[in-house]
Parts: structure tokens; sequence; C-alpha cells
């Protein structure tokens, strides 16, 4: 294993982007995650898994999903704006691009029990169905909050077979349900631990991107065909853990031409207490095994954040956003509850499409940035809005 | 120069008792009352529990009494006040245990400088990789007399083991079986026989059990072939319930080490 050097950062042997990621867990994951940091590469780049995988993700996922043109988006923001659309794979949203692949990776290493975090249900989802789909036995852990509001993923994996376990502590959201994964894991050591975003220990936030950076390779590829070149001028996607925008950014890092644009949580405004936008409020520190930016007090108590979107309602991002918004290769800019159940409404009107409440962030900035009308923008579509159906309802005027 | 950690286990090699509390449970200023109590009874090391808001390798117990002492308004800086006040009132090692997240936003050297003037004796910092503990805690470590004392598992090859020793001072903790802490052994490891193995490949450094510990009889095995253990969820749970600390805690403390008085006078 050594130093890997993608276009635009370099992920070291140890999992560091810069200062940031690395693995801080206790002795008593360090078998675990230690076979994972020696295997995954072996394993992931061997011809056969890529084959095989690359064979589920076309017959049974849908790959490649469209890169769409939205006409009316785009006639209203007088840009080219294309959709990503992850929204249209099997379960729902781009997490089972990483579910899938973990799922595989798993049952290479021999491993028979799964377990998996979950937000607003959609990685729960995605991982229950890769285990159903593998004959693998699945543990989902939610947050107690997050099971009333994101009920139809709770039922959905529970029909796909997996057992769910609520998660009790904190604010009772993804931040606690990743604690109760980890704490299992330490008790389960024979089970394996597939998490759903580019957080957590190395090597997970460097897996889950390799997994998730399918998004941007059909994009370039798609965009040659319809544009004629690789590289759009933006693209624009979510940030809960990052591991959408890590996988739509991936292509285009350190190419000089396209702007990378996260958009955080912003919940009911940056200075109101509510809020899960870590890059604006938070500072280094290390969650869930990871160096990175987190929000927390000035003791180091990592604090409670909010967001309507149970997937993006989560106090750290991936190390390695952290890293590309310190060396300013990415933008993060922030979009609050309101904005983006106005820019989800606008979407259903204008596309005729319903957007996960994370995805919605993404457009809710389309109106605070300045496009030239030539201007080639890709959002990124990260899920549908199946299961948000009673947020919307209860915000629709 | 050897510190409070070396001399305890010059003295005494067997059936050394530590016990934890965590800072500021179930009252702000319990460290006041209970450590005392520790000093004048028969426990052997104190260790206390920087509360964090997201114990990753605890169980309920410790979690709870984190999130009270929070909830308290527990602070590190209390902590370092507490300890001074009671340093000239114990001998007794002192370590601290808890997350590296707190040593990073109080810095690094401000944290490692505020246990030399406070009396603390050593750490213990369960998330932090030997190679971040080479790079940016060890020189301080050193300028500032500390002991520094890594876990091991029943699971640690023992190389590892050995390599995680060596990079130790005053003790090193070997976990009784891979869990969270307050766990009961569901599978109960051969500890004697890792042990054993650590001693054939040349370990010096004094070992001592923990995690799981409840009880007389989980300490009399635990002491087997260790220099003694670590009880820290049991403690907390009697700390939780008892009315009169100055009656319960020695009562406690005599319960843990009856058998192995027994022991000795065989
Ligand atoms: C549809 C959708 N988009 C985005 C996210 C946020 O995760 P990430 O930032 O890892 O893409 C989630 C998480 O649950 C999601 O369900």
């Amino acid at each position: 294993m050594q130093t890997q050097t993608i276009k635009g950062y370099t992920v070291t042997e140890e999992g560091y982007y810069g200062n940031f990621g690395g693995a801080y867990i206790p002795e008593l994951l360090y078998k675990n995650v230690q076979e994972l940091t020696e295997n995954y590469l072996k394993i992931t780049e061997d011809h056969d898994f890529k084959t095989e995988l690359n064979k589920l993700l076309h017959d049974y996922v849908g790959r490649p999903t469209p890169l769409y043109l939205a006409k009316n988006l785009s006639k209203k923001y007088k840009a080219k704006i294309y959709l990503k659309r992850e929204d249209l794979n099997h379960t729902g949203s781009h997490k089972i691009n990483n579910a899938l692949g973990q799922a595989l990776l798993a049952k290479k290493l021999g491993k028979q029990k799964i377990i998996a975090e979950t937000g607003a249900g959609q990685h729960g989802v995605a991982t229950a169905t890769a285990c159903a789909l593998l004959g693998l036995d699945c543990t989902v852990f939610m947050g107690e909050v997050d099971i009333l509001r994101q009920a139809p993923n709770v039922a959905r994996m529970k029909m796909l077979g997996a057992k769910i376990i609520p998660a009790t502590s904190g604010t009772k959201t993804l931040k606690d349900a990743t604690n109760e994964a980890i704490r299992y894991w330490i008790n389960n050591t024979d089970s394996y631990y597939i998490i759903g975003s580019v957080v957590g220990p190395h090597p997970y936030p460097d897996m889950v991107t390799r997994f998730q950076s399918i998004i941007s390779k059909e994009i370039k590829k798609q965009l040659v065909s319809l544009e004629g070149k690789e590289d759009p001028d933006y693209i624009v996607a979510c940030i809960g853990g990052g591991s959408n925008a890590a996988g739509a950014f991936y292509s285009f890092i350190g190419n000089g031409v396209t702007k990378l644009i996260g958009v955080e949580a912003e919940g009911k405004g940056i200075t109101s207490g509510h809020t899960a936008a870590t890059l604006k409020v938070g500072s280094t520190g290390i969650i869930h095994g990871s160096k990175t930016f987190l929000m927390q007090t000035k003791d180091g108590q990592i604090t409670e954040p909010y967001s309507i979107s149970a997937g993006l309602d989560y106090p750290g991002i991936g190390p390695l956003h952290a890293y590309l918004c310190e060396t300013k290769q990415a933008s993060y800019l922030s979009a609050t509850d309101e904005e983006s159940l106005t820019a989800a409404f606008e979407l259903m009107k204008l596309e005729g499409i319903i957007p996960a409440l994370e995805s919605a962030h993404a457009f809710a900035v389309l109106d605070k940035l300045k496009f030239n009308s030539t201007d080639v923008i890709v959002i990124n579509l990260s899920g549908r809005g199946d299961k948000d159906l009673d947020t919307y309802l209860k915000n629709y005027k | 120069m050897t510190t409070r950690l070396q001399q305890l286990f010059t003295k005494k090699q067997d059936h050394n008792l530590s016990l934890f509390i965590t800072a500021g449970f179930p009252k702000k200023e319990s460290l006041l009352e209970i450590i005392p109590i520790l000093e004048s009874s028969d426990c052997d090391m104190i260790e206390i529990g920087i509360p964090f808001s997201d114990p990753l390798a605890d169980g309920p117990i410790i979690q709870e009494s984190s999130t009270l002492a929070l909830n308290n308004g527990m602070t590190l800086d209390l902590i370092f006040k507490q300890v001074k006040e009671l340093r000239s009132k114990t001998s007794k090692p002192i370590l601290l245990m808890g997350y590296l997240n707190s040593l990073l936003k109080f810095g690094l050297e401000d944290f490692y400088s505020a246990c030399f003037d406070s009396g603390v004796d050593g750490l213990i910092i369960p998330d932090l990789p030997l190679i971040e503990f080479q790079l940016n805690h060890e020189s301080f470590v050193k300028k500032y007399k500390l002991d520094f004392v890594f876990l091991i598992t029943p699971e640690t090859e023992n190389k590892r083991a050995i390599e995680l020793a060596n990079n130790s001072s005053g003790f090193i903790y070997l976990v009784s079986s891979n869990s969270t802490t307050g766990n009961s052994n569901k599978n109960t490891h051969d500890l004697n026989k890792k042990i054993n193995e650590l001693k054939e490949m040349g370990l010096k450094l004094p070992l001592l059990i923990g995690f799981g510990i409840k009880n007389a009889k989980d300490f009399e095995n635990a002491c087997g072939s260790s220099n003694g253990a670590i009880i820290g969820s049991a403690f907390i749970q009697l700390v939780k319930n008892s009315n009169d600390l100055k009656k319960d805690i020695p009562q406690f403390i005599q319960s843990i080490k009856t058998i192995s008085y027994d022991h000795s006078i065989k």
C-alpha cells in the first residue's frame, strides 16, 4: 500500500488528506480496521471484483444514470443546467453505489454479518437491499427521531429483512446512530461495518469516495457526447457527510476549469444555534475516528446539529471536504430549511421531479451563484423525495 | 526520578486495585468528596474520566455518567483545579482517561503542562493512535514527567502489544475482552496465556486488566497473572446508588479484595 495521488489531492498511507483524516480508533477496533486497510484496494482494484460490481451496477442498480438537461430550470437561471439523476438508481439514491460495493467487499472478506448506520434511511435501505441480494445478515442503527421522520424507509428496511436498532442517545439522529454502530462493532468484531458516507476512520473516506466516483466518471463521458467537452463549469452537490459530493467532484478535482460547489444544511440559519453547516460553524477535531471539521463547544464537546433533512443532520464532514475547503479547491455554501423547501417545490413545478430533501439543498443555491449564459452546470440530484412526502405535505402552501 | 506509578509497582506487585470515576459525577464537586475516601481506603490507584459527549469505547453506564457530568458543567479546567486541590490530600497515583478531542481543543502543550502543574501522574487516551503519540505527544509526556498508558486487547497481535508496551510507561492496560466498558465478558479469553506469551517476548512493564470487572471473583481472576485490575462501571454504579459514600466506598473496596486477603493468608 502506498500514498495515492489523485489529481488535486493525495491520500497518504495512513489516510491523511493534508492535516485531515487518519484513523483515531480505540485499540478494540484496530484489528478490524487494519484488515480493511490492508485489503480494500487489493480487492476493489481486482479485475474480477470490478467486473462483478459493474455488472450489478448496470443490471441491478440501473446505471449509468441519465445526465438530463433541465430546460425549464435552465431558462429560469440563464445557464445550461444538467441534472445527474442519482434519484433514478434502484432504492432511490446514490447510497446504493457504496452499499453494494462494500457489501461485495465484505463478502470477499468472508464476513456474513453487516451493520450500518442511517440518517434519512437511504443508506439503510441501500444496505438492506445489498444484503438481501447477496445473502448477508443486516442490522441498521437509526436515531429514534429519524425513525419517526423517515417512516417509509424504516418499513422498507424491515421488509428487506434488516433488523433496526433505535439509537436513543443525544439528539437521537445520525451522529448517535453512528456512535451506536461503532460500539456494536467493538462488541461484535466478526461483523463488517458499512459506513454510509465519506466519514469515519481510514480507509472509509477513501473507499467510499472510490465507490461513489462512478458519478463523476459517468458525467465526464456523458458531457462529451452532450456538450463536446469533458469538464462542466460547475458541479453542485449537497453535503451531509459528503459522499455524493465526493463522487460528483472526484474526476474534476484540480482540473482548473470546474468550480466545485458543496452545499451544507444551514437549518434555521448559521447563527440560530440550529444548523448543520459544519464548515461554517465548526473547527478541527476528531469525530467518528477521523480528524476533520466538526461542530463543537469551546471544550471540545460535539454539539447537536439540526436540519430539516435527516441525511444532512450531521455535525461533521468527510476529511476530503475539510481538505478541499482549506485548500480552496472547492467552495462550500449552505442553504436553510426554508430555501431548500422552496427549491424542492420549484423543481417539482418546473421539471416534474420530486427531489429528496437532502438534494433540494443543492438546488437552493442556484440563485446565489452568478452564471454566464453559456455555463454548463451539473447538479447532482442525489435522491428522490418519496421518503419526504410527509415533510413536503406539511410545508406545501 | 521515578513517578508515583513506578513507585507503586516497585512497592506492590500484585492485587493492585485501580478505581475509575468520571469527573463531575454525580455532582460537579464529587471528586473532592470521593478521592479523600479512596485515599484512606485500600485502593491503589485512581483514574479520573474526562467527560466527553461521544465516548465511543464506553458502554451505557460510563456514557450516562459522562452526560450527567457535562450537564453539571464539568470541564477540563475544573478537573485540573480539583486535582490540584486533591494532590495535597493523596499520594496515590492519579491518571486521567479521556478522548483525544478534549486534549486537542484544550491545546496539547497546555494540556500536558496542566497535568504536571495539577499533579496528574499519567494519561490513558484510547483513541490516540501510536504514530500520532510518537509525533505529537511523546515529547510533552517526557517534558512534563508523565506516564502514558496504551491499551491492548486479547486480539492485539503479540508483536504489536509489545510495541505498544514499549511506548507505554507506568503500566500497560489489558482490556479483558473486545468490548465497550462495563460489558460482562461474553467470550472469556485466556488472558493468562496471552500474558505469559507477552512476558516470554520480554514484556517487563506492569500490567493491569480492565473492562467488565465487577466483583471479587472477577478481580481475583484478573489478578491471576497480572499486577492488578481496574474497576470502572461497577464503581460508578455503586457511587450512583449510594446515599453514604463514606460507608459504601470502603465497603465496596473491601468486598472486592476479600478473596485476595484469604488467598494471601493461605
Ligand atoms: C438523497 C441523499 N442525498 C444526500 C445525502 C447526504 O449524504 P452524503 O453527503 O454522504 O451524500 C443523503 C443521506 O442520507 C441522502 O439520502
